[in-house]
C-alpha cells in the first residue's frame, strides 16, 4: 500500500478550504444520508459523507476529489463527532484521497490474479505515458496508484479510473481507454474484450451449457 | 452463574464474566496487552489466547469470550503455549530491541511477557517498520516505533477521560497512534495513558531517563493537589522524589491520578525554604532557629495568637498548631484561607456525603458552582460514568467544557430558588438524585439555598444521601474536623488583630488586614505566604512527613514520609513543639506518637482509616434566597498550589496548555 499522509496543514490549505460548505444539492444528499440512521447514531453516516465531500471537492477542482483537513473538520462538526474519529476513517480506507489527485485517478490492480494476467504490462503502459506511482502528472490529468484486489479477477487485469472499471486490459486497450478519457470522451466501462459482456466465461460457456437458453434440471444426470 | 472448568478445576464465575476473568478467578495468569479492567474490550493483541471447549478447534481470545456453562478452558496446553509464542513472535516483529535505552525497561509488560511466554528467538529477518515520533504535549513522550497497537490509550481518552483526542490512523502495518495534527493531549488526566501503555511507546517526558524502577524507593502517600485524596506512590531515590504513580483504590481514585498530582513533584526541589529567614529592615535575611524563636518570644503575643492553615497541610500539623494556640489561651484558628465563611457546625453539610464510588449510581446531578474538571478531575470521571448510565446533569455556574452532556442554568446562584422545570422534573423522577456544591458556590453564598434544596429535590432517601460539597483543598475536611474554623471565617481573625499569626503553608491569604501582626510562615515553598511573612520557619512538604489527610468525602487516610526535608527544614509539628517552648506554654506532646494520640483523643474519627461518620444533615426551613455570581476558584489548573507553581513541568503545562504558548520542541 502506498504511503498515505494527509496534505500538510498550511495557511494556504486553510484559506482554500476553510470555507467549505455543502452545495445546496449535496446538503440535501447529506441530510438523506444522515436520516438513514436512527436518532443519536448520526455518526454512522461518516463514510457516505466523506465520499460526498470528496466528490464535491472533485467537482470544484475538476479532479477525482480529495479530502483536505478543513473538509474533514467540517464533516466532524456536521456530525458532531471528534475530528480524530473522522480522520481515522478517512485514513483507513484507501478510496478516500488524502492528498490532491488528478482529473483521472488510475488505480491499477496488482494483486496476484491481475499480476498473472499481465498487470505488470499495464503498469508499464502507464509509466510510458509519463505517470509515476503515487503522484499526479504535470498536466493534472493522471494520478497513478497501485491498489490491491478490486474483485474483478475473472476479467483481470483491470484498472479503476474514478468510478469506472476497465477490465480485460492489454496495454493497447488501456491506451485506447486513456486516450478517450484524455479527449474528453467516455469509453465503454467494464470488459474491453470484444464480444464479452460482463464477467461471463470468455469464449462462451464451458460448463452448464444447457442453462444458457433456459433453465435446465441437471439433477437427474448426476 | 455459569460453572466452568479451568485446567481441570471447576469454578463458578459471575454472570457476564469473560473467559479471561474466569481464568483469573481460578488463579491462572493470562498474559494480555490490550485488555484492561477499566476499559472496553478490544481483543486486538491476541495475547490472551486459550483453548476453550466446546468451540472451534483453535485458540480463542479469552478477553472477548463470555464464560458460559460447562466450558472447559485450558491455559496450560501445548496449543496455548504455541499460540502465545506465536503471538509474541508477531508482536516482536516490529518492536525495536531497544530495552536498554527504553524508560519502560523493568516495568514493561512486553518485556516481562516476552520473558515468560515468548520463544526467545525470532524467525523474522526482514526490515522492521519505523514510525515517526508524535508530539503529545509536555507530559507524554512518544517513541511510536515501540507501539504494539493495543489501543489502550485511545480507549482511555475516549471512555474514561471523555476527551476524544487520541486515535489510530491508517491501517494494518501502517497503523499509527496519534493525536489530531499532533496537538498536545489537553486534559487533566492525560498522563494516565503512560501507566496504561504496556510498552515504552508512551512514557513520561519529565521523568525521561531519570531512573530505573528498581532503583526507586516506593512510599505510600496521599495526593494533596486537590481534595480527592488520591492514593499515590511516591517513588524516590536518595532525597529526591522522582515520580508519582497512582495506587489502585476503587473507593477513591480507581487507578487514575491527575496530571498535577503526578507531575508537581519536581516542584519539591525548587524554591524550597531550607533556611530560617527573618525580616530585617524590610528584607528577609537568613537567620538561625534560635534567633527566630527569640524574635517570636519577644513579640510577647500572650493570648493574641492565631493560626491559619494552608491547603496542603496534614491533620497533625493543624492539631499541633491548634494545641499551641489553645495553650496560649486563644482560639483563633482558621483554614479557609480565601475568606469563605460557611457554617461548619454540622460537618455533614460540608461533606461529600454520597461518596465517590456511589455517585456513579446517581441518576440526576445538579452541580452548583464547581468546575469539576479543574477542581476534582477524578470526580468528573465518576460523573461521566453516571451520565453513561443515564444520569442527567445540570450545572449552575459559568460554562465550562464538560466531558458529558450537561445543561447550564446560568451563573447566578439565585437560580437555585427558581429551578427550571427540566431540573425539577428530572429530580422528581430520580431515585438517586445528587447535588454537588463546589467552592465557587460556597463563595457565592449558595450554602443555605443548596441545603434548602435537600428537601425540595428530595436528596436524602433511604440509604442515599445526595447532598455533596466538593472542596478544593486537601486540608479542608481535616481542618473542619479539628475545628480549625471561625464562624466568620478569616475576617474574624483579622478583626481580633492578633499580635502573632502562624501561617501554616497558607499561601492564598490576603495579608492586608494583618499588617500589624507578626507573621510567622511555617511552610516549605517560597511562595506568596513566605513573601508576606516576617519570619520564615522552613517546614516539610507532604512527601517529607507522615500525616493524615481527610478527603472531601470525609475519608481519613494516612500518608508516609518518603524523603527528608532539605536543609534546615523540619517536620511542621516539631517546629510548633519548639515554638511552644519558646512561648513558654505546654502543648502536651513530645513526640509524633503522643501528638497523634492527643489528636485522636480529641477527634476519634481521625484514628480510623476510612469514611468518617458526620451524622445527618442539619434541618433547614424554607430555602434561603441567595444571589451572587459564581466564579470558579481555579483559573489555572496547573498552578493551584505552591509546589505546582514551583514545578517547571507544571509551569510548562500552564504556558502551553492554558496560555497556548508554542513551546513545542524540535523532534528528537
Amino acid at each position: 500500500m502506498a504511503d498515505r499522509a494527509p496534505a500538510p496543514d498550511t495557511p494556504e490549505l486553510r484559506e482554500r478550504w476553510g470555507g467549505f460548505v455543502w452545495t445546496d444539492e449535496n446538503a440535501e444528499k447529506a441530510r438523506t444520508f444522515v436520516s438513514r440512521y436512527p436518532e443519536g447514531r448520526q455518526k454512522s453516516a461518516v463514510m457516505p459523507l466523506l465520499d460526498l465531500a470528496q466528490r464535491q471537492v472533485g467537482a470544484e477542482t475538476n479532479t477525482q476529489g480529495w479530502l483536505p483537513l478543513p473538509v474533514i473538520e467540517y464533516i466532524a462538526e456536521y456530525l458532531d463527532m471528534p475530528v480524530i474519529r473522522v480522520l481515522e476513517v478517512a485514513t483507513f480506507y484507501t478510496m478516500y484521497n488524502l492528498a490532491p489527485v488528478g482529473r483521472f485517478h488510475v488505480q491499477v490492480c496488482g494483486t496476484t490474479p491481475c499480476m498473472l494476467r499481465g498487470s505488470d504490462d499495464i503498469l508499464e503502459a502507464c509509466y510510458k505515458r509519463g505517470m509515476v506511482k503515487g503522484s499526479t502528472s504535470e498536466d493534472g490529468l493522471w494520478t497513478l496508484t497501485e491498489v490491491e484486489c478490486m474483485g474483478n479477477c475473472a476479467t483481470a487485469p483491470m484498472v479503476q479510473i474514478n468510478d469506472g472499471n476497465y477490465e480485460d486490459l492489454t496495454p493497447e486497450r488501456l491506451d485506447a481507454v486513456l486516450d478517450a478519457l484524455a479527449a474528453g470522451k467516455q469509453p465503454k466501462e467494464g470488459t474491453q474484450e470484444p464480444g464479452r459482456h460482463t464477467s461471463e466465461p470468455s469464449g462462451g460457456p464451458t460448463t452448464l451449457k444447457e442453462m444458457v437458453d433456459a433453465n435446465h434440471d441437471y439433477r437427474s444426470e448426476w | 452463574m455459569p460453572n466452568v472448568t479451568v485446567d481441570g478445576t471447576e469454578i463458578e464465575v459471575p454472570e457476564g464474566a469473560t473467559v479471561l476473568q474466569a481464568c483469573e478467578l481460578a488463579g491462572k495468569e493470562i498474559p494480555r496487552f490490550c485488555y484492561h479492567e477499566r476499559l472496553s474490550i478490544a481483543g486486538n493483541c491476541r495475547m490472551c489466547l486459550v483453548e476453550v471447549k466446546p468451540g472451534p478447534p483453535k485458540p480463542q481470545a479469552s478477553c472477548a469470550l463470555p464464560a458460559t456453562e460447562g466450558q472447559e478452558i485450558r491455559t496450560d496446553s501445548e496449543m496455548v503455549k504455541k499460540a502465545r509464542e506465536g503471538v509474541m513472535e508477531f508482536l516482536l516483529i516490529n518492536h525495536p530491541l531497544d530495552c536498554p535505552i527504553c524508560d519502560q525497561g523493568g516495568e514493561c509488560d512486553l518485556q516481562d511477557q516476552a520473558m515468560a511466554y515468548g520463544r526467545g528467538y525470532t524467525r523474522y529477518d526482514e526490515n522492521k517498520r519505523a514510525v515517526t515520533e508524535k508530539y503529545m504535549g509536555p507530559l507524554i513522550k512518544t517513541i511510536m516505533t515501540r507501539c504494539i497497537h493495543c489501543t489502550r490509550c485511545v480507549r482511555f481518552s475516549e471512555e474514561v477521560a471523555g476527551v476524544d483526542e487520541i486515535g489510530a490512523l491508517y491501517r494494518g502495518e501502517n497503523m499509527q497512534i496519534t493525536t489530531y495534527l499532533e496537538q498536545a493531549a489537553e486534559h487533566e488526566l492525560s498522563a494516565n495513558v503512560i501507566d496504561l501503555c504496556p510498552v515504552g511507546a508512551l512514557t513520561s517526558r519529565p521523568y525521561a531517563y531519570e531512573a530505573r524502577p528498581w532503583e526507586l524507593k516506593k512510599t505510600l502517600s496521599i495526593d494533596v493537589s486537590d481534595a480527592m485524596g488520591s492514593n499515590i506512590t511516591l517513588c524516590s531515590r536518595g532525597r529526591e522524589v522522582l515520580r508519582v504513580l497512582p495506587r489502585i483504590n476503587d473507593e477513591v481514585n480507581e487507578e487514575w491520578i491527575t496530571d498535577k498530582a503526578r507531575y508537581q513533584v519536581d516542584g519539591l526541589q525548587r524554591r524550597r525554604l531550607d533556611k530560617v529567614f527573618l525580616r530585617k529592615r524590610g528584607k528577609l535575611v537568613e537567620g538561625s532557629w534560635d534567633e527566630a524563636f527569640k524574635a517570636i518570644a519577644k513579640a510577647k503575643p500572650g493570648k493574641s495568637i492565631a493560626a491559619i492553615a494552608g491547603d496542603m497541610v496534614d491533620c497533625e500539623t493543624m492539631f499541633a498548631a491548634k494545641a499551641l494556640v489553645k495553650a496560649s489561651g486563644s482560639d483563633l484558628v482558621e483554614s479557609r484561607q480565601t475568606g469563605m465563611d460557611y457554617p461548619t457546625g454540622n460537618l455533614a453539610a460540608v461533606n461529600f456525603n454520597t461518596s465517590f464510588a456511589e455517585i456513579e449510581n446517581a441518576d440526576a446531578v445538579l452541580i452548583v458552582g464547581s468546575n469539576l474538571r479543574t477542581e476534582a478531575a477524578l470526580l468528573n470521571v465518576r460523573i461521566r460514568k453516571a451520565v453513561k448510565r443515564g444520569a442527567k446533569v445540570f450545572v449552575v455556574g459559568p460554562e465550562w467544557e464538560t466531558t458529558y452532556p450537561a445543561e447550564f442554568l446560568g451563573d447566578d446562584v439565585s437560580v437555585l430558588g427558581k429551578l427550571p422545570k427540566a431540573v425539577t422534573d428530572a429530580f422528581k423522577d430520580a431515585e438517586r438524585p445528587a447535588l454537588i456544591l463546589g467552592a465557587g458556590g460556597l463563595a457565592a453564598g449558595a450554602y443555605d439555598s443548596a441545603l434548602g434544596l435537600v428537601e425540595t429535590l428530595g436528596l436524602v432517601k433511604d440509604g442515599w444521601n445526595g447532598f455533596n460539597v466538593v472542596h478544593t483543598a486537601a486540608a479542608r475536611m481535616g481542618a473542619l474536623m479539628l475545628g480549625f474554623a471561625q464562624d466568620g471565617g478569616i475576617a474574624d481573625i483579622a478583626k481580633a488583630k492578633p499580635k502573632l499569626v502562624l501561617a501554616l503553608g497558607a499561601d492564598e491569604v490576603d495579608w492586608e488586614p494583618f499588617a500589624d501582626s507578626l507573621k510567622v510562615y511555617i511552610g516549605h515553598h517560597g511562595d506568596k505566604g513566605a513573601h508576606a511573612a516576617d519570619i520564615i520557619l522552613p517546614a516539610a512538604s507532604y512527601a517529607e512527613k507522615p500525616g493524615s489527610y481527610v478527603n472531601t468525602e470525609g475519608r481519613v487516610q494516612f500518608a508516609d514520609k518518603a524523603v527528608f526535608a532539605p536543609g534546615d527544614a523540619r517536620e511542621d509539628w516539631t517546629i510548633l513543639r519548639a515554638l511552644a517552648d519558646a512561648l513558654k506554654v505546654k502543648v502536651g506532646f513530645d513526640n509524633f506518637a503522643q501528638l497523634r494520640a492527643a489528636m485522636t483523643e480529641e477527634v476519634p474519627a481521625l484514628a480510623v482509616e476510612g469514611l468518617a461518620d458526620y451524622g445527618s444533615l442539619p434541618k433547614t426551613g424554607k430555602a434561603a434566597k441567595a444571589e451572587g455570581k459564581i466564579a470558579y476558584p481555579i483559573a489555572d489548573f496547573y498552578l493551584t498550589n505552591p509546589i505546582a507553581r514551583a514545578s517547571t513541568t507544571m509551569q510548562r503545562c500552564s504556558a502551553e496548555l492554558i496560555h497556548g504558548e508554542d513551546v513545542r520542541e524540535a523532534a528528537e
